[in-house]
């Protein structure tokens, strides 16, 4: 199933993988890479994913599913997410949310026709001194009213806030440069010692249970 | 006295426009705690923490360096930090990770020298993407400063840190379920014990896990030292703390405040904190920590902000958000919206909580959309005692970990305190506020 990821972000995926002590733990932020090339998790950037960190197709979409920022499903170029937990509940987010469902035309949850916008509703964005709290692709655009709201859209339709927010997917555009895991030896050799004190360790745990008479 | 002299601790940085990078953290001391820190022996600093008394800052309370010393006695493998800040209504966090990374990073170095751990991880929530961006760009700062990685300043210690972004799951603030997210897989709590991360942690090794804000109070306390923090405060409450003020308030925001000098009064009310209830409306009733809370009324606003006040008054400080309610609001549709969200919330695993929070959200829904029946009250609560029985506070905990029982505590307190609400609604068949 290799293939699908293009060489930059499987360079970045493999140096993501080395900064952890088990592959696995690069599960999520491997999914957040693929969407940064797709918009979503492909079927294809999964069945990868698992080869690269050594689990089933399966698992990974098992786990992937469980997380609200990781899409199953395409997602417009902009993901609006509106708030209407309790503080924005307060400050009008319920009817921000019915506002936005009227003027692009989708429930929560869907895309608008020309694909460039999802709407979301959201649970509490930790920005509660900014109510109704919006965000687009997971970046802060401050309270909305209803008439920013379409300004708002517009702008992103138009592309003026490109700069700024970039296209689904992309969650982190600062690279790691300092305390890279480079040699592959390495990172093998510590895996290996890990282990090894590991089950160390648990033969240690065992004996102990046996020397106590536990079952 | 609405705010004390108490230093800031923890914000003393973040006025500055620019208070996240590098040069202005130099200039305004960062680094220098972690310096003092590498010349005194691990224990010692340690030792200063455990002075210092300090509460962990993400809701439980639990002593940082009682926490640390349960691990002194075996070696600690990993030190997690936990920044999946999403109890609603708490936005602390996500103020020190935007606008002072560096603090962080240099607490993280602190505690991992204290423990001797040679592996951290910093786990912030996904939705922060100029958090992190902001954490990993301060982090190869760091590291190109020789604050983090091999031979920190000349000491000889070593320590790597990764910076990992969750992907949107409340449940994953709390700490067995961040380290099954940390491992790669679903958010699946844990049950305690034996998986109490002290001693089995991240892939089965001893592990501390500490929120983000206590990782950030360390360099203030190595600096100025444990007595100097414990002055401050009252009890067991030491300190400063961040509180997240939000709803019907003049100023909403973040404050720091000296830990139990400050009343809730004070902080809704005064006119350089809340600013009081705005638009000249009357308090209806506050939420003292979190959404987890049972509710307060106007008649408890005297209380100082304490974790063992508030615990006696029979709430908790929690994640140290307050949410204020005016005479305005709608108490079914504010606790409808608080059982919507844990029912969207809740993993899955426990029965009592992935069918209780559904059953309780559909007839909360019903009520509130006038469709309730005479007898909803008591199904409600019957619902309720199923998950939290007796419905005593702290609740009693039918479940893996504490997001079930926390389920109750705004339907409990809204119809404890505005019963007749509730009966209008059903009498009504809909919201008098509309």
């Amino acid at each position: 199933m290799s293939g699908h990821l293009g060489p930059d972000i499987l360079a970045r995926a493999r140096q993501l993988i080395s900064l952890y002590p088990e592959p696995r733990s690069a599960l999520v932020p491997l999914c957040h890479l693929a969407q940064e090339q797709d918009g979503w998790l492909r079927p294809e950037a999964m069945a990868e994913i698992a080869e690269l960190v050594g689990v089933t197709p399966a698992e990974v979409q098992g786990t992937a599913s469980f997380y609200d920022m990781l899409h199953l499903e395409p997602v417009g170029t902009y993901l609006v997410s509106i708030c209407t937990n309790i503080s924005c509940m307060l400050d009008g987010g319920l009817e921000l949310l019915e506002h936005a469902e009227e003027h692009l035309g989708v429930g929560a949850g869907g895309t608008t026709p020309d694909g460039k916008i999802t709407l979301e509703e959201a649970e509490c964005l930790a920005d509660c001194d900014h109510a109704p709290c919006v965000q687009v692709n997971h970046r802060y655009v401050g309270a909305q009213t209803p008439e920013t709201f379409d300004a708002l859209i517009e702008d992103l339709r138009a592309g003026r806030r490109s700069d700024e927010i970039p296209s689904h997917g992309t969650l982190i555009r600062v690279r790691r440069d300092g305390g890279l895991r480079a040699d592959p030896e390495q990172v093998a050799s510590e895996r290996a010692a890990m282990a090894e004190a590991k089950a160390r360790r648990a033969a240690e745990a065992a004996e102990a249970a046996g020397g106590e008479g536990g079952s | 006295m609405a705010v004390t002299d108490a230093p800031r601790i923890v914000t003393a940085r973040i006025d500055h426009p620019d208070s996240y990078t590098l040069e202005r953290a130099l200039a305004t001391g960062a680094y220098e705690g972690l310096r003092k820190a590498l010349t005194m022996t691990p224990e010692a600093v340690a030792a200063e923490v455990d002075a210092a008394s300090l509460l962990g800052r993400g809701g439980a309370g639990f002593p940082a360096g009682r926490k640390w010393a349960m691990l002194r006695q075996s070696p600690v493998t990993y030190l997690v930090v936990n920044g999946d800040e999403s109890e609603p209504a708490t936005f602390k966090d996500h103020l020190l990770v935007e606008r002072d990374p560096h603090q962080l990073i240099e607490g993280v170095v602190i505690a991992a020298y204290a423990l001797q751990v040679t592996r951290a991880f910093i786990f912030l929530r996904g939705e922060f993407a100029l958090g992190l961006e902001r954490v990993q760009a301060a982090l190869n700062e760091a590291y190109a400063h020789g604050a983090v990685g091999a031979d920190i300043f000349g000491s000889g210690f070593s320590v790597d840190i990764v910076v990992h972004p969750g992907a949107g799951a409340y449940i994953c603030g709390e700490e067995t379920s961040l380290l099954e997210s940390l491992e790669g897989k679903r958010g699946f709590p844990r049950i305690k014990p034996p998986f109490f991360p002290a001693a089995i942690g991240l892939y089965g090794e001893p592990t501390v896990v500490n929120n983000v804000e206590t990782m950030s109070n360390l360099p203030w306390i190595v600096t100025n030292g444990g007595a100097a923090f414990a002055a401050l405060g009252e009890g067991r409450s030491t300190g400063t703390r961040l509180f997240a003020l939000a709803g019907h308030v003049r100023n909403p925001g973040v404050y720091e405040l000296e830990m139990a000098k400050t009343t809730f009064a004070d902080l809704i009310n005064a006119p350089v904190l809340g600013g009081g209830v705005r638009h000249g409306r009357e308090l209806k009733a506050f939420i003292p920590g979190g959404v987890s809370a049972p509710w307060f009324g106007p008649d408890q606003i005297d209380l100082p902000l304490g974790q063992d006040e508030v615990g006696a008054a029979g709430s908790m400080l929690g994640s140290g958000s307050v949410v204020v309610m005016d005479d305005h609001t709608c108490a079914v549709r504010a606790s409808w919206r608080i059982t919507k969200f844990f029912s969207r919330e809740s993993c899955g695993q426990c029965t009592p909580c992935r069918e209780g929070s559904g059953w309780l959200e559909r007839i909360m829904e019903r009520i509130e959309t006038g469709r309730g029946r005479p007898d909803d009250l008591d199904l409600l609560l019957d619902a309720c005692d199923n998950i939290a029985p007796g419905l005593t506070w702290p609740p009693q905990q039918t479940t893996i970990c504490v997001l079930g029982p926390s389920i109750p505590s705004s339907i409990h307190s809204a119809i404890t305190m505005f019963r007749d609400e509730f009966l209008t609604h059903i009498k009504e068949g809909g919201c008098p506020h509309g």
